[in-house]
């Protein structure tokens, strides 16, 4: 081959790899791959999730047996040989034994939309379906004839709502302050014997004072059992009959109903006000039935407060590692191992920080603080107060879990401050802690926020370390109320993330909770992405006002 | 091939005898040349003295046996091609070099007669009587304001009236204060380049520094910055003991009154600005500030 310059013949095109379109195909195409699945899941869950709460229709359907039933269509498949069948949503479990059918399109004769079909939310035993037929206050009848009944049930269901409002509120929140104050009493009493003997006069005052308490517990709780009496007296009685669709006939106490709509009925609007009380409901009530109804606030709650309590313990420790990693130690072999085990603890299963926060933050820590602190009830009730799963210990958890991601993403961010600052600094006479202080942290702090962004996404979607760790199915106390000292980093809580799993794997009725899964996971990702959100909006400020460099 | 040594090309420097480089040419090679000192410069009374200095980067030496006072109140210029060690010898006066690990030294500096490099001198304090300016402007991310009075901040100075005083005098001395007098506040990132490097010359003069170190104040800014920079540099001129770094001739030969040629780590010609340019001892030393090589 001649290799002679000037008579190697050129070819009037480029490879097509020279030009690199190629490449510019490849590098777009995973993209729009990445984000075409991204956008997939993120849609499904949204679309799901936003239409859990809208009252879609419900269908009466006579099948060729003579049956009838009522029911709301949630599903459809078709079998291998061509025929279709629908998945229906048949509710009065209490008298089926079902929540769901199957039916084949060939046993259907006929469906209809009945305009008197009434969906009811219970408190128990999940909805029920039926046509009202008379409304019924003890042996009296007020009312007959599905529209006559229908109408005094909307007049009269409000204020029955409201009383059991006010008993629930009661028995929830005035009584457990009671026991919590009956209890305190009875601790300080075992306090009292512990450190002076029981026979001492401490100990004999501290028994007088729980008599007294006890006393005032006592007239106290007969006074809330009182009201309580008046207020389920006000609603005893009250009951809407219904027919059901086989023409079986089921009174249901008002007091039971939260909530009762006749979907095929609805215009627009009133769908609309259904819909948003549904949502009102879940953001803002406590869960019921197994947590597969009623709503998530307590998660919520929980959820948002240990993603903010993790950042706050993670930031610190994280960023004071890195600045000794990067800014004082010197360079050498054993901050090159100390960098690459710091990255390798990014790869540990979370369930073994689980595992590791159970058995040193709950039983090591939590038990040494039990012992010097909460001695009295350990010994009368047996019970630990920070010796187990709680708030503090699983944001503690996470923290340790996210600390790696600030912790790398701390030290990039100070490695990405120009040298030629800190010589500055350092020329104007300032010490190395002066010059990190004023000059490298400001400088690195939309960095550091990148980091910080990147744990709380990570801490506030992890499930498995939370469950041994003080999450709970149901843990209705928030960790904050009006008991002093008001804040109860011990106390258990619930998470989203963990009701995911709970109500979508654990739930004796998944096929109903199954929409209320794609909810709260909506939801989830809604409240990360908020957080996010306002994380990017500081780190944006923080840029302008630090980083932003014009020559 | 003998005659025409490429002037432009210093690579060629040791094998081109007789066009005025010889003294380079035993440097390159590693020897020792005796540096020439003019006579007028002993004479003047020194804010600093660098005394016998040697300086190594691990095993490479980069600084040999500088002997050079640093006139009061004069602006001394060192020049020299790219790599002679101008800018590590200005680091060395204010101890910046302290923070490269493998650097090692011996000699001495002395600062109106205090050794630089004695174990009991602080080298935080040291850097407080001293201002320096680098290469590119390095203004640090807070507002003008905080950047004037940097220094006086970290000494713990709060007094009002004491830091509004200084950053006005300051900036009025770096010829800054009227383009930014109103926006005294706003973060010092969003001036131009060459604003941004007046206002390091600002920061470095705010604590009255008996001497002021520039490394190549210029080399980072385009031609009007640079004028401005340099309009600057003449009126410190007597009010400031000022020890800068330079590629350019013109700018040394302009604002300079004293310059001193470095070549490779070696001092070769030190006299008053106007002798160096116009009649130098050494033929090394014209042959570079006329632009025959370098």
């Amino acid at each position: 081959m001649s290799s002679d310059p000037l008579r190697r013949r050129r070819s009037t095109h480029a490879a097509l790899a020279a030009h690199g379109e190629a490449w510019v195909w490849l590098t777009g195409g995973c993209l729009a791959l990445a984000m075409a699945m991204i956008i997939g899941v993120l849609g499904y869950i949204v679309s799901e999730g936003v239409a859990t709460f809208w009252p879609r229709p419900i269908e009466l359907i006579e099948l060729t047996d003579g049956r009838k039933v009522l029911g709301e269509e949630t599903g459809r498949d078709t079998a291998p040989d061509g025929t279709g069948r629908r998945l229906v949503r048949t509710a009065n479990f209490e008298l089926t034994g079902k929540h769901f059918e199957w039916f084949d399109d060939g046993e259907v004769t006929a469906t209809t939309r009945p305009a008197e079909a009434t969906v009811v939310e219970r408190l128990e035993g999940g909805r029920f379906q039926g046509f009202p037929t008379r409304l019924l206050h003890g042996d009296e009848v007020v009312a007959t004839g599905g529209e006559e009944a229908w109408r005094g049930f909307r007049e009269k269901h409000p204020d029955v709502r409201r009383r059991w409002r006010e008993a629930w509120r009661i028995d929830k929140g005035d009584r457990g302050e009671l026991q919590r104050k009956l209890r305190a009493a009875r601790l300080a009493v075992v306090q009292a014997e512990l450190s002076a003997g029981a026979d001492s006069p401490a100990g004999a005052a501290a028994a007088a004072a729980e008599k007294a308490v006890a006393a005032e517990v006592e007239a106290q709780e007969r006074r809330l059992d009182e009201r309580t009496a008046e207020l389920r007296a006000g609603n005893e009685g009250w009951g809407l009959e219904f027919t059901t669709a086989p023409g079986e006939s089921v009174v249901l106490p008002l007091a039971d109903i939260v909530r009762a709509w006749q979907p095929n009925k609805l215009s627009f609007a009133e769908r609309l006000g259904v819909y948003a009380s549904r949502w009102g409901e879940f953001l803002g009530d406590d869960p019921r039935e197994a947590n597969s109804a009623g709503g998530v606030f307590p998660a919520i709650w929980g959820t948002i407060a240990m993603t903010l309590i993790m950042a706050l313990l993670v930031a610190p420790f994280g960023v004071l590692a890195a600045l000794y990693l990067r800014e004082y130690a010197s360079r050498g072999p054993m901050t090159a191992a100390v960098r690459i085990a710091i990255n390798n603890l990014a790869g540990v299963p979370s369930i073994v920080y689980g595992a590791f926060g159970l058995g040193f933050f709950c039983y090591v820590l939590g038990g040494s603080i039990d012992e010097l602190l909460f001695r009295p009830a350990l010994v009368a009730d047996g019970q630990p107060t920070f010796g187990t799963g709680g708030l503090l210990w699983a944001s503690l958890t996470l923290a340790l879990l996210t600390l790696p991601v600030v912790i790398v993403a701390t030290e990039e961010a100070l490695s990405a401050v120009p040298n030629s600052m800190r010589e500055g600094s350092y020329a104007c006479g300032a010490s190395k802690w002066q010059t990190i202080r004023r000059i490298v942290l400001p400088r690195a702090l939309p960095g550091i926020m990148t980091g910080l962004i990147l744990a709380m996404a990570r801490g506030a979607g992890e499930v498995a370390p939370l469950m041994l760790v003080g999450v709970k199915k149901l843990a209705l106390d928030l960790p904050i109320d009006g008991t002093f000292p008001f804040v109860h980093p011990e106390r258990e809580f619930m998470h989203l993330a963990y009701l995911i799993y709970d109500v979508g794997f654990q739930s004796p009725n998944s096929q109903a909770a199954k929409p209320m899964v794609f909810t709260i996971t909506f939801l989830l990702v809604a409240i990360i992405a908020l957080l996010n959100v306002a994380a990017i909006w500081i780190r944006g400020r923080l840029r302008r006002r630090y980083v932003s460099q014009q020559f | 091939m003998s005659t025409s040594p490429s002037p432009a090309d210093p690579r060629q420097l040791p094998s081109s005898a007789g066009s005025g480089t010889d003294r380079l040419a035993v440097v390159a090679a590693g020897g020792q040349v005796e540096p020439e000192v003019h006579e007028r410069v002993r004479q003047t009374p020194a804010v600093l003295e660098i005394d016998r200095f040697n300086l190594w980067y691990g095993t490479k030496q980069a600084l040999h046996s500088i002997t050079m006072p640093i006139p009061h109140g004069k602006v001394t210029a060192l020049v020299g091609p790219s790599g002679c060690g101008k800018s590590t010898l200005l680091r060395s006066v204010n101890r910046l070099n302290d923070l490269v690990p493998s650097v090692r030294i011996t000699g001495e500096m002395r600062l109106n007669g205090d050794p630089i490099y004695d174990q009991r001198m602080d080298v935080i304090e040291l850097r407080k009587r001293m201002g320096m300016v680098f290469q590119r402007p390095n203004p640090f991310p807070m507002s003008i304001y905080e950047n004037v009075v940097y220094a006086l901040r970290i000494d713990g100075e709060s007094r009002r009236a004491v830091l509004d005083e200084v950053c006005e005098r300051s900036l009025r001395g770096a010829a800054l204060w009227d383009e930014v007098k109103d926006r005294l506040g706003e973060s010092a990132l969003g001036l131009s380049g060459g604003q941004q490097q007046r206002l390091c010359i600002a920061r470095a003069i705010a604590a009255e520094p008996e001497v002021l170190l520039l490394d190549e104040p210029c080399s980072a800014l385009d031609p009007i910055a640079t004028g401005k920079v340099e309009d600057l540099i003449q009126e410190l001129r007597g009010l400031y003991s000022v020890l800068i770094v330079t590629h350019n001739m013109q700018q040394a030969s302009r604002s300079s009154d004293y310059t001193a040629f470095m070549y490779l780590g070696r001092l070769i010609e030190y006299g008053p600005t106007t002798d160096i340019f116009t009649k130098p001892v050494l033929r090394e030393t014209e042959a570079y500030v006329t632009g025959r090589f370098g």
